[in-house]
């Protein structure tokens, strides 16, 4: 492969890797990956014809809550660089290999996504002096490490034949990669406390105990949550008799400081 | 209101510049995705064109908005636009010295996109993008070539665009006139709403949005030749469906009443799950 079409590989894979994260160009979708790989590569029928078929089989990787789906990146960029590119596989092979690529993206992406939980906590350092700057700068640098994430398989491609790819990722022991994946379900259980503990005072404890209750009745949707918890919202603020009308100084929040009253009297007056 | 202020500096005012920003970052949401508080460094990084404008030489006020924006946020990505418009108004009264306290813009959050998510993951997810894709992949199959990745490009670029731009001007003109007309005893009732839908939504955000599942095999019974397999998960959800979710997030909790470092939790539990698989708790 010449120069310039492994420099407009990487690029491709690059910005791939960035944006099936942040899904909103949809440039890491089948159709457009494969498409710009095969641009690169100069088979651009190839590409995609192989787009088209892994758009059908990808139409239901999507991110929703903290599930991590199969990364469709990692998926077009390396099949589409096998079927376009010296190696000349032929389409269905290029379908057959994509399955696993896409597993091993998840796993990367895992990995990546975990390291940025750290990253977090030095933007959190940033935040304490204003610094938005650095938050920037954390922010731009997460996302080079996700776009990294394929552009250096998709390099390694080039070199080396895929089989050494996917051996040198099936030797990460299981032991790590599925307890990492198992523990990616439930560490946002700390970002949950976190928010509890700032919201929580002796009088909501009970409208987050019958969130947690209604929360088993599966035909409930978030939608319907959110029409109930408005109404509760309502009807307390109704007939709580801290709201009663007239009687709006004593309609202090709890957190206030009887200084704030005091201010609150010397406006009303 | 406005005639007893005695506000003395001007007010402070988001610009048409600070909007086109902050929907030109809005782009980059996900960026930052971590698994601890999902989309929050994303999120803050939206509204750093507003917290600027706000706060121009008060470093204690921009540190301040920035801490409360970095709490947990898990949305579909457009979504977060309509949120994010309605944080701009938040921020911009707050900053104009309305009382509104951090608790209530983190309730208001929470409370707001659990519900706004159920809206967006099946219309943009679930609707717009596989229909197009499936659509484009047809076109492609039939022979039409590079107008089909074409299709498929700007339709959803130009679906995704415009709705990310109205959402955030609809946020925060709406946002806006809910703050503007709050007044008296308003404020509080505000914050007591959010207070209560906040707290209700997280209670259902618990045991909803945080996976365990336990394939531990308690027992085995073998009746009539049929074999009934008992696991802890299935003990779990007999007593009351959630409850791990629940246990583990009193956990946290506790330690961080306790002032444990968050990052010592967060290692904690990634040695749990290791630990849990290896086992045979975890699955």
């Amino acid at each position: 492969m010449s120069g310039l079409a492994i420099t407009g590989l990487i690029v491709v894979a690059f910005l791939a890797g960035v944006d099936v994260i942040l899904d909103e160009w949809e440039l890491a979708q089948p159709i457009v990956a494969c498409t710009l790989v095969g641009l690169a590569v100069g088979d651009v029928q190839d590409g995609i014809l192989l787009g088209a078929h892994l758009q059908l089989l990808a139409l239901g990787w999507m991110n929703i809550g903290s599930a991590i789906p199969p990364d469709a990146a990692l998926a077009s960029v390396v099949s589409a660089i096998l079927v376009c590119g010296p190696a000349q596989m032929s389409i269905h092979n290029g379908i057959a290999i994509a399955v696993p690529l896409a597993i091993a993206g998840q796993v990367l992406n895992i990995f990546v996504r975990t390291i940025i939980v750290f990253m977090a906590h030095l933007v959190d350092k940033k935040a304490e002096n204003g610094d938005w700057r650095g938050l920037d700068r954390i922010h731009y640098f997460d996302m080079c490490l996700q776009g990294l994430r394929i552009a250096i398989p998709a390099y390694l491609v080039t070199i080396v034949s895929p089989q050494t790819v996917q051996n040198t990722l099936n030797a990460v022991p299981k032991v790590i990669t599925n307890g990492l994946a198992i523990a990616g379900g439930f560490i946002v259980a700390v970002g949950f406390a976190m928010v509890v503990n700032m919201m929580a005072s002796t009088d909501l404890w009970p409208f987050f105990f019958l969130g947690f209750a209604l929360a088993a009745v599966k035909s409930l949707n978030l939608i319907a949550f959110g029409i109930i918890g408005l109404c509760m919202a309502l009807i307390y603020i109704q007939l709580s008799p801290r709201f009663a009308v007239g009687d709006i100084d004593a309609a202090a929040t709890p957190g206030s400081s009887t200084e704030d009253e005091i201010d609150r009297e010397l406006e009303d007056l | 209101m406005a005639d007893n202020a005695t506000v003395t500096t001007p007010e402070r005012k988001l610009t048409h510049k600070d909007m086109v920003a902050s929907f030109w970052r809005s782009g980059f949401f996900q960026g930052s995705w971590n698994y601890e508080r999902v989309q929050n460094i994303g999120f803050c990084f939206q509204l750093i064109p507003a917290i600027r404008r706000l706060y121009p030489d008060d470093k204690q006020g921009r540190a301040d908005a920035m801490k409360r924006q970095l709490t947990f946020m898990q949305i579909t990505p457009i979504m977060a636009s309509l949120i994010g418009g309605i944080m701009m108004a938040m921020e911009e009264e707050k900053a104009n010295g309305t009382d509104i306290d951090d608790a209530t813009i983190t309730s208001l959050k929470v409370g707001m996109m659990g519900p706004m998510a159920g809206v967006g993951d099946p219309i943009f997810w679930g609707t717009i993008r596989p229909v197009l894709g499936a659509f484009a992949a047809s076109l492609a199959l039939s022979g039409l070539g590079i107008v089909a990745p074409l299709i498929f490009f700007i339709v959803w670029n130009a679906i995704r665009l415009s709705s990310r731009w109205y959402l955030q001007k609809i946020g925060y003109e709406q946002g806006t006139n809910i703050v503007e007309n709050l007044g008296g005893g308003l404020v509080q009732k505000l914050t007591m709403g959010a207070s209560i839908l906040g707290m209700f939504i997280m209670g259902a955000l618990v045991p909803r949005w945080t996976a365990v599942n336990m394939p531990l095999v308690i027992s085995k019974v073998t009746t009539d030749g049929k074999t009934t397999v008992t696991t802890l998960q299935d003990v779990f959800d007999q007593l009351l469906p959630g409850l791990a979710p629940l246990l583990l997030m009193f956990f946290c909790l506790w330690l961080l009443r306790k002032k444990v470092n968050a990052v010592w939790i967060i290692f904690l539990l990634f040695a749990l799950g290791i630990f849990g698989y290896w086992i045979g708790l975890f699955g």
